[in-house]
């Protein structure tokens, strides 16, 4: 009896059919990815992914430690691609443009696809340059009055302004995990992405930090597209719209959150929730 | 496994238990003595070292000189042409002023062998700057000869008999004289640092060795900067990982420990006769030192550029810069502390480099500092050799002295690295 149950979470099918549930009221998709396997060297790590992201909201990744779920995000904004040895297939479009084009600037498309890591990762320059340096070398202020008040308004929409004003040209290191995390956020909206990739934004803060980002994520979704990969599924179930669950390089489920977590379709998603592995 | 139960509570009273205690006491203090004498060992050698540069060089740090009142008699010196008067005649009647007695020709010959031999030079050189002289007194003071110099720092034995002394009885009695009337001093050896090489120890300095140095470690930095920051940010950052890169890194870290004799040759063959660069030229010996910095540049500024945390370089990848600007504005100004801390390590390792100095012909004899880049010149270290190898006695305390200030060039560019080092270090 045990053994049986045992292989059938350990091996994962060949061809995998996703649970998808719509939404009563489906959003326009603003990122479709379809069958996207990835490879490290000879090993896979993703076994055709395909999921449509609907626009001004947030989803949620969720799945046990090396499911992939990391590894398809930064799929979505080509990160992957400083890794050597890595490959991808399949197909990403954003607004239905192939985002693996070999005519798409990459760099542009990191300027519309911002990422938010794990741990916070400041500049060594001062809070305004930090958030200035993407405005910079974008082009996207025409002076110096108009960098300043790109500057001010990323801070005010990253509920950070209020704590720094006074102190914008002190370095970005010398402020608090939680107020560091809020500045990388700053500097990912300072250059008006459409897209905020967020990759366990709230693993290394502690809970108070924790929930000012959390509240962060809610006013941002208004104007930004979000994906948040996380580990807490209480965290998913407060903050997403659309949840999916990754399990062994496979999209097992996807669908509305409040569906997901009180009545998930698969198995394996159930066990996941209720904590029985993972 | 077998039936026993797993062994009881260790019994830390014992006698092996303390036996064990004590062991583990002795072989702590051994491993603490070994590492107190090894270090002893070190400083002592050291301590060694300097002191013998000490006790053999101070002496050269001053100067013997002769103040005399030499007449600039209107007949010797014409004052349209101050220039050419007979100033080997002014010179032999202020000595005469001293020692009335010295007549005959060799007893003046004596008595001119206490001043050093370019006295009459010095004397020309006073008058043309002050012509007002001629025709009074001009009270100068000039070094003495070298074996007066000896003599009055006390290394010249009295008591030894007159054929194995280098001061004869009849110089000793002017010295003495000399020193009776108060006109022998011995101020600071500023010439030391002032005047370039010379013939005469007393007149010998290290201005020529010092812009040699200066002019070819300024080409050597020219060039292994630019180049060796490049080398290494390629490689670093933008080169595959296949076999052809690792073949490079390889040759790069054996070209570090290439004897630097080798470099001599290459420069001796190639920038010399083939490109034509002019013997004895700093371009050419700096060119040869650049080849020996390279791999050292290299080394130092991959490894700072391996100690930036990926986490910089994936923000600003986020953000959307380019490759190219993350590595100008990110990856590099934080790795720049690091590779100007190896730089001046790698320059002040160049500075005391001498095999392929002398290969490339910086040892030559010159007397006036040189120009620039492209004129006849020597080093410090090369000027060491050339002292070293000279017979006047005067020489072997200059070698020292030489060989002290060498060392402290040394000391200073190590300490400012150090220095920079601890101001710049950056903690993410």
């Amino acid at each position: 009896m045990a053994q049986a149950t045992l292989a059938s979470r350990e091996t994962a099918p060949a061809a995998f059919q996703t649970i998808r549930t719509p939404d009563a009221h489906p959003r326009p998709t603003k990122v479709k990815a379809s069958g996207v396997k990835v490879f490290y060297g000879p090993k896979q790590a993703l076994h055709g992914v395909s999921i449509d992201i609907p626009v001004k909201s947030v989803t949620a990744f969720i799945g046990p430690s090396g499911c992939g779920k990391s590894t398809f995000l930064r799929c979505l904004n080509r990160m992957n691609d400083t890794i050597d040895g890595c490959r991808v297939e399949g197909e990403i479009l954003l607004d239905d443009r192939d985002i693996y084009d070999p005519s798409l600037d990459v760099v542009e498309l990191r300027a519309r696809v911002g990422m938010v890591f794990q741990k916070p990762n400041p500049f060594p320059k001062s809070i305004f340059d930090n958030v200035a340096y993407g405005p910079r070398i974008h082009g996207l202020a025409r002076s110096k009055t108009d960098l300043e008040e790109i500057v001010v308004s990323s801070l005010q929409k990253a509920s950070l302004f209020n704590e720094v004003k006074d102190r914008l040209h002190e370095p970005g290191t010398g402020l608090s995990g939680g107020q560091q995390q809020r500045l990388c956020i700053a500097r990912t909206i300072a250059v008006s992405p459409d897209v905020i990739l967020m990759d366990e934004p709230c693993s290394a803060l502690d809970p108070i930090a924790t929930a000012k980002v959390e509240e962060l994520i809610d006013e941002l979704r208004t104007n930004f597209t979000i994906v948040i990969v996380t580990h807490s599924m209480q965290q998913a179930a407060r903050v997403s719209q659309r949840t999916a669950f990754f399990h062994l390089g496979n999209l097992v489920e996807e669908g509305p959150t409040d569906q997901v977590f009180t009545n998930p379709v698969e198995k394996r998603t159930q066990d996941y929730i209720t904590g029985r592995y993972g | 496994m077998s039936d026993t139960a797993l062994a009881g509570p260790v019994d830390w009273t014992s006698q092996q238990a303390a036996g064990r205690r004590r062991s583990r006491h002795a072989a702590n203090r051994r491993l603490q003595f070994y590492g107190i004498a090894a270090i002893s060992t070190a400083i002592g050698l050291l301590g060694l070292l300097i002191t013998t540069l000490v006790i053999g060089g101070y002496p050269a740090f001053l100067q013997t000189k002769i103040t005399l009142d030499f007449p600039i008699k209107a007949e010797y010196v014409d004052a349209a042409n101050p220039a050419g008067g007979n100033y080997r005649a002014v010179v032999r009647d202020a000595l005469l002023g001293i020692a009335p007695e010295a007549t005959t020709p060799p007893q003046q010959r004596l008595l001119g062998q206490l001043l050093t031999n370019n006295t009459q030079f010095f004397v020309r050189d006073a008058v043309v700057a002050n012509p007002s002289v001629i025709g009074g007194t001009l009270t100068l003071t000039v070094p003495a000869s070298d074996p007066i110099d000896q003599l009055n720092k006390g290394l010249i034995d009295r008591d030894l008999p007159e054929n194995q002394r280098r001061v004869n009885d009849v110089q000793l009695g002017f010295y003495d004289r000399l020193v009776a009337e108060n006109r022998v001093s011995a101020p600071f050896n500023w010439a030391l640092f002032f005047n370039a090489d010379s013939r005469f120890p007393e007149l010998a300095g290290l201005a020529g060795a010092i812009t040699g140095s200066f002019y070819a470690l300024l080409v050597c930095f020219l060039i292994s900067f630019p180049v060796g920051i490049a080398a290494a940010i390629y490689l670093e950052e933008f080169a595959p990982r296949n076999r052809w890169t690792y073949l490079i890194e390889v040759n790069i870290n054996n070209l570090a420990a290439v004897p630097s004799i080798v470099f001599g040759l290459l420069g001796l063959a190639v920038f010399i006769q083939v490109f034509g660069i002019p013997r004895s030229a700093p371009l050419a010996g700096g060119m040869v030192l650049a080849l020996m910095t390279l791999p050292t540049m290299i080394i130092v500024t991959r490894a700072s550029l391996k100690a930036i945390p990926p986490s910089i370089r994936e923000g600003a990848l986020g953000v959307g810069a380019s490759k190219h600007q993350v590595i100008m504005h990110h990856v590099l100004p934080l790795a720049l502390p690091g590779i100007l801390t190896g730089t001046i390590i790698g320059l002040a390792q160049a500075l005391g480099e001498t095999a392929p100095l002398l290969l490339v012909g910086m040892n030559a004899f010159i007397t006036s500092p040189p120009g620039g880049i492209l004129e006849a010149s020597t080093a410090l270290p090369t000027q060491i050799f050339i002292w070293a190898d000279s017979p006047e006695r005067g020489f072997t305390s200059r070698t020292s002295a030489a060989i002290l200030v060498l060392l402290a060039f040394l000391v200073v560019m190590n300490g400012i690295a150090i220095f920079l080092r601890q101001r710049l270090e950056r903690r993410w």
